[in-house]
């Protein structure tokens, strides 16, 4: 028998979950219209692959996984795609975003399915499929499951605790499809050649651990033969490398990092995930959606949905995604008390702004709920700093500290509190006797600094491009000199060259002395200094005489280039007329 | 006494000489909490000169509109200075707001392109031009050059990516009132 | 030995520079809204308040006292202190300058820092050697660290207070200073240390 462990604090609400286990799942009707919302997650969108008036197949995919972490979105079902909008999704947010709205024809017509033997094939192209079918965490982050696959591990979990309070969804898969979560389970495990799976049920759960027991014991021996990556696919499904654990009734077990914990032991500290430990995680769900899509070929595109609260007809269904909310209530009968909707469980799900949202990949339970039933929480009081919060979190924070310095929008005390560790399970605000919503403090920090986080990232984008902007047009700056220089250089030569053409035919006198004459028509100061200190002597008389006929002659004959000139062109010009003014007149005198 | 005060002074020169301060990291500090929208409605030709002038004690912390509150607040925090209202003469705080083209009367003049201090507008002469929404700062330094006035300001709508949990309204009542 | 241990604890504890002689008020109330400032300023006093008693130690023992000087005390522990102060700036400035820039005007301020004048001024009347003023110096000036060090840290933690309006600010912090001094004559019991 394994060792179990302990994660510290946890709380042990009262399960509610009677009601809502004791009968089957049962499919839910097509609705006529299913809204598919082309993000699933938070993490990632879908590129839309469908127009509007479009017909699709039932699976055909409509939306192409997008980025790092998106992933693949399918029609639910046959029929027409009547448009893609902006629909309001279920998000704590309220806020619309594109979606697909199908009009089921009835007929269910699947697109053709290509289903894959999993123990004879590539683990890449294993991989592929599961990203191809859209496969996410069904647990209710919704992370895509093809980038969690893609390390190698030792030990592959798969969380079957589901400690929430309410929610029965994977107690009834795992009783009744037990055999499919299994065979998703060696999958997974193969694709990642984990040495050992271990399921974890809470021990509230029995008969869906003695379904998995049966149906670990009933499994085929996988084909042996070893796959050619790297040691990948050796993987040997026998008693000793599958055990289905029961772990103490707990909330939150079925968090991922207190039920790896529980199981191997292992602590995984800030900033670090389940597979830098050689642990990864799935929900039993995603199990179950990896058979059916490797086996079957059949994507993601219904899942359980356990309705509980305050319905005549609390129960599971097998739901397609992209259903109204409002049609699958009904099929659970709410009493008419019913004075709102929380998607998620009492601890961790957020309240519907409507229930005309469609159901997506991550809805695992929708709980009605009534004024008997939950009463509306009395006001909060000021914070005693007990400390019940403390010993109540399971991942050892402070949430005391975190809540004080959250009023105060002083974030960055909460990040060294850790405030990013916190894994919203709501066990502070559960044992918080001043009944303070702890959690809704954390939420609203976590959003500031990431929000803040973003403007920082532009923030340093911009001045980037601001400062290479300043450094261009420096640059241009320069380079335009150089061109000047070179263009007047050029226009100085030409004139020169004119001038001692006109010069030398003109006067044999100053032929041997002809540099001087041009630099002062070029308008180069220099030289002509020289020229003025230069000994007095008698052809310095006959330069002068020379040079006021070469400017007559000049000025005789228009420029010829100057015509289209631009202005600064025209103001180098201006100066350098100025210049041989400047010199020319000290000659003069003298 | 004045011997003593002369030898003090002898030994703060060669100190002075020895603890020269080169450069100011102080600058790149400041730098980091303005918003680089490089506006220029503090009177300064963008956010570095601003930061500059704040360390060097020539600028008061409250000329930024676009760092709003918030960002004086960290300035009075970062330099140990009391906070200050935003001062009205260099504006006001608006929402983040993005620049865009309508593409209808859009002449190509190129003008609003030399404007734009984060080269973020695309476009060449007698072409029509158009805004990287990502890369606009919101500084509105493209609306006075254009001759057509066909640059609007647009207020960033909220997305899933952007939305931004609110401070819990739950308000802590006294025991009495419970 | 035993005597320079009581001294510098009856620096620290029992005559509390700021919370029993309600010196060095100023750069008290003015640096404690952040820890990291208030480390600062007190690792920056420490260092002046030990130098200027060691100096003015022996300004005062073979300058002051020989030449019949005494009248010249305040004004040349004065000038002592404000070289000391000069000093400190420019390392400082050099080292840390976001400190430098913190710390800004309470810096110089040193100088005028009543605890820095009074500390040498009571070594004298006191009739300290050179090591018992170092002593009391540092200890003293350890003392106004600890107080500036936990007032920072009730500030930082009443920033998220719901403080009542009228109260905010600097009342509150005032009220804070003296629930902590009535706190610290507690110590007045540790009669040895006196």
């Amino acid at each position: 028998m394994l060792e179990l462990f302990r994660f510290p604090g946890g709380v042990k609400p009262v399960s509610h979950k009677e009601a809502s286990a004791a009968a089957p799942i049962t499919r839910a009707p097509l609705p006529k219209l299913l809204v598919v919302p082309f993000r699933q997650s938070a993490t990632g969108a879908a590129t839309i692959q469908v127009v509007a008036g479009e017909k699709v197949l039932k699976g055909q995919i409509i939306g192409v996984a997008e980025g790092a972490f998106g992933s693949a979105v399918h029609a639910p079902t046959s029929g027409l795609v009547r448009a893609i909008e902006s629909r309001m999704l279920p998000h704590p947010s309220g806020l619309a975003a594109p979606c697909a709205v199908i009009e089921a024809d009835g007929e269910e017509r699947w697109v053709e399915l290509s289903p894959l033997d999993p123990f004879d094939s590539d683990p890449e192209i294993v991989r592929a499929k599961i990203k191809d079918a859209g496969i996410v965490g069904l647990g209710g982050a919704a992370f895509p499951s093809h980038v969690k696959a893609k390390t190698v591990i030792d030990t592959l979990i798969i969380n079957g605790a589901e400690c929430e309070p309410w929610i029965t969804c994977d107690d009834r898969l795992m009783r009744e499809r037990a055999d499919e979560i299994v065979s998703g389970a060696i999958i997974l495990g193969r694709l990642m050649a984990a040495k050992r799976i271990f399921f974890g049920v809470e021990d509230n759960k029995p008969a869906a651990a003695a379904a998995l027991h049966a149906a670990v014991g009933g499994m085929p021996p996988p084909s042996p033969q070893p796959l050619s990556r790297e040691g990948r696919g050796a993987f040997h499904a026998d008693a000793q490398t599958i055990q289905v654990i029961s772990v103490p009734t707990l909330y939150p077990a079925g968090g991922e990092k207190q039920l790896i914990r529980v199981l191997t032991g292992i602590e995984i500290p800030y900033g670090k995930l389940g597979p830098d430990f050689g642990v990864q995680c799935f929900n039993v769900g995603t199990a179950h959606a990896v058979a059916r899509a490797v086996q079957h070929g059949e994507p993601l595109i219904s899942r359980i949905v356990t309705l509980a609260g305050n319905f005549a007809r609390a129960g599971n269904f097998d739901v397609l995604i992209g259903t109204p909310i409002d049609a699958l209530l009904a099929l659970g009968a709410p009493l008419p008390d019913t004075d709102r909707v929380v998607m998620g469980g009492p601890m961790m799900g957020f309240t519907l702004h409507d229930t005309a949202v469609p159901v997506v990949k991550a809805s695992n339970c929708l709980l009605a709920m009534s004024p008997a039933l939950f009463p509306p929480p009395k006001p909060a009081m000021p914070c005693i700093r007990c400390g019940a919060c403390t010993r109540a979190c399971p991942v050892v924070l402070q949430p005391h500290e975190l809540y004080w310095y959250a009023r105060a929008k002083n974030f960055g005390k909460t990040q060294e509190y850790h405030l990013f560790d916190c894994i919203e399970c709501g066990c502070c605000a559960y044992v918080c006797p001043s009944r303070i919503p702890l959690v809704d403090y954390y939420r609203f920090a976590k959003s500031e600094i990431r929000a803040r986080e973003r403007e920082k990232l532009a923030a340093d984008l911009a001045r980037e491009r601001y400062e290479f902007r300043q450094f261009r047009e420096e640059r241009e700056k320069a380079e335009k000199a150089v061109r000047l220089a070179a263009k007047a250089a050029e226009t100085k030569a030409k004139l020169a060259r004119e001038e001692a053409a006109k010069v030398g035919a003109g006067e044999t006198a100053i032929a041997g002395e002809p540099g001087n004459t041009e630099t002062a028509l070029a308008g180069e100061p220099g030289n002509t200094e020289t020229a003025s200190v230069a000994p007095v002597n008698d052809k310095l008389a006959l330069i002068a005489a020379a040079q006021a006929r070469a400017a007559a002659k000049k000025a005789a004959v228009a420029p010829q280039n100057t015509a289209e000139l631009t202005p600064d062109q025209q103001a180098q010009v201006a100066e350098a007329e100025a210049r041989r003014a400047l010199i020319d007149a000290p000659k003069d005198s003298a | 006494m004045a011997l003593g005060a002369v030898v003090l002074g002898a030994a703060l020169g060669f100190a002075a000489v020895k603890f020269k301060v080169e450069g100011d990291p102080l600058v790149e500090k400041i730098d980091a909490i303005l918003p680089q929208t490089q506006c220029g409605q503090c009177g300064y030709p963008g956010c570095k000169p601003y930061a500059q002038a704040i360390a060097s004690g020539e600028a008061d912390i409250n000329c930024c509109p676009p760092g709003g509150e918030e960002g004086i607040r960290k300035l009075a925090d970062l330099l140990g200075r009391e906070f200050k209202e935003l001062s009205g003469e260099h504006g006001i705080e608006k929402p983040k707001s993005v620049a865009v083209i309508d593409e209808q009367i859009c002449i190509g003049c190129t003008l609003c392109i030399q404007a734009c201090p984060v080269d973020a507008i695309v476009g060449a002469a007698k072409q029509m031009h158009t805004i990287i929404a990502d890369q606009c700062t919101g500084c509105e330094l493209c609306l006075p050059p254009c001759p057509v006035d066909c640059i609007l300001m647009v207020p960033l709508p909220e997305t899933l990516d952007t939305w931004k949990w609110k401070y819990p309204v739950i308000e802590i009542k006294s025991a009495h009132h419970a | 030995m035993t005597s320079y241990l009581f001294i510098i604890l009856g620096a620290v504890l029992v005559n509390n520079v700021v919370f029993v002689r309600v010196l060095g008020l100023c750069p008290f109330m003015g640096v404690s809204r952040k820890l990291e400032t208030a480390v600062g300023m007190g690792a920056a006093t420490t260092f002046v308040l030990t130098m200027a008693c060691a100096a003015s130690y022996l300004i005062d023992h073979w300058l002051l006292a020989p030449y019949d000087l005494i009248y010249l005390r305040t004004l040349s522990f004065i000038v002592t202190i404000a070289a000391i102060v000069q000093f400190t700036e420019l390392v400082i400035q050099k080292t840390s300058p976001l400190l430098h820039q913190v710390l800004g005007i309470y810096l110089p301020l040193i100088t005028t820092n009543c605890a820095v004048l009074g500390i040498p001024l009571l070594n004298i009347g006191l009739g300290h050697n050179l090591v018992e003023s170092m002593l009391f110096g540092f200890g003293s000036a350890a003392g106004f660290t600890l107080a500036l060090i936990l007032f920072a840290g009730i500030r930082e933690r009443l920033e998220g207070a719901d403080v009542p309006v009228h109260f905010r600010g600097t009342a509150i912090a005032m009220i804070t200073a003296g629930i902590m001094s009535l706190a610290f004559m507690g110590f007045a019991g540790l009669d040895k240390f006196k």
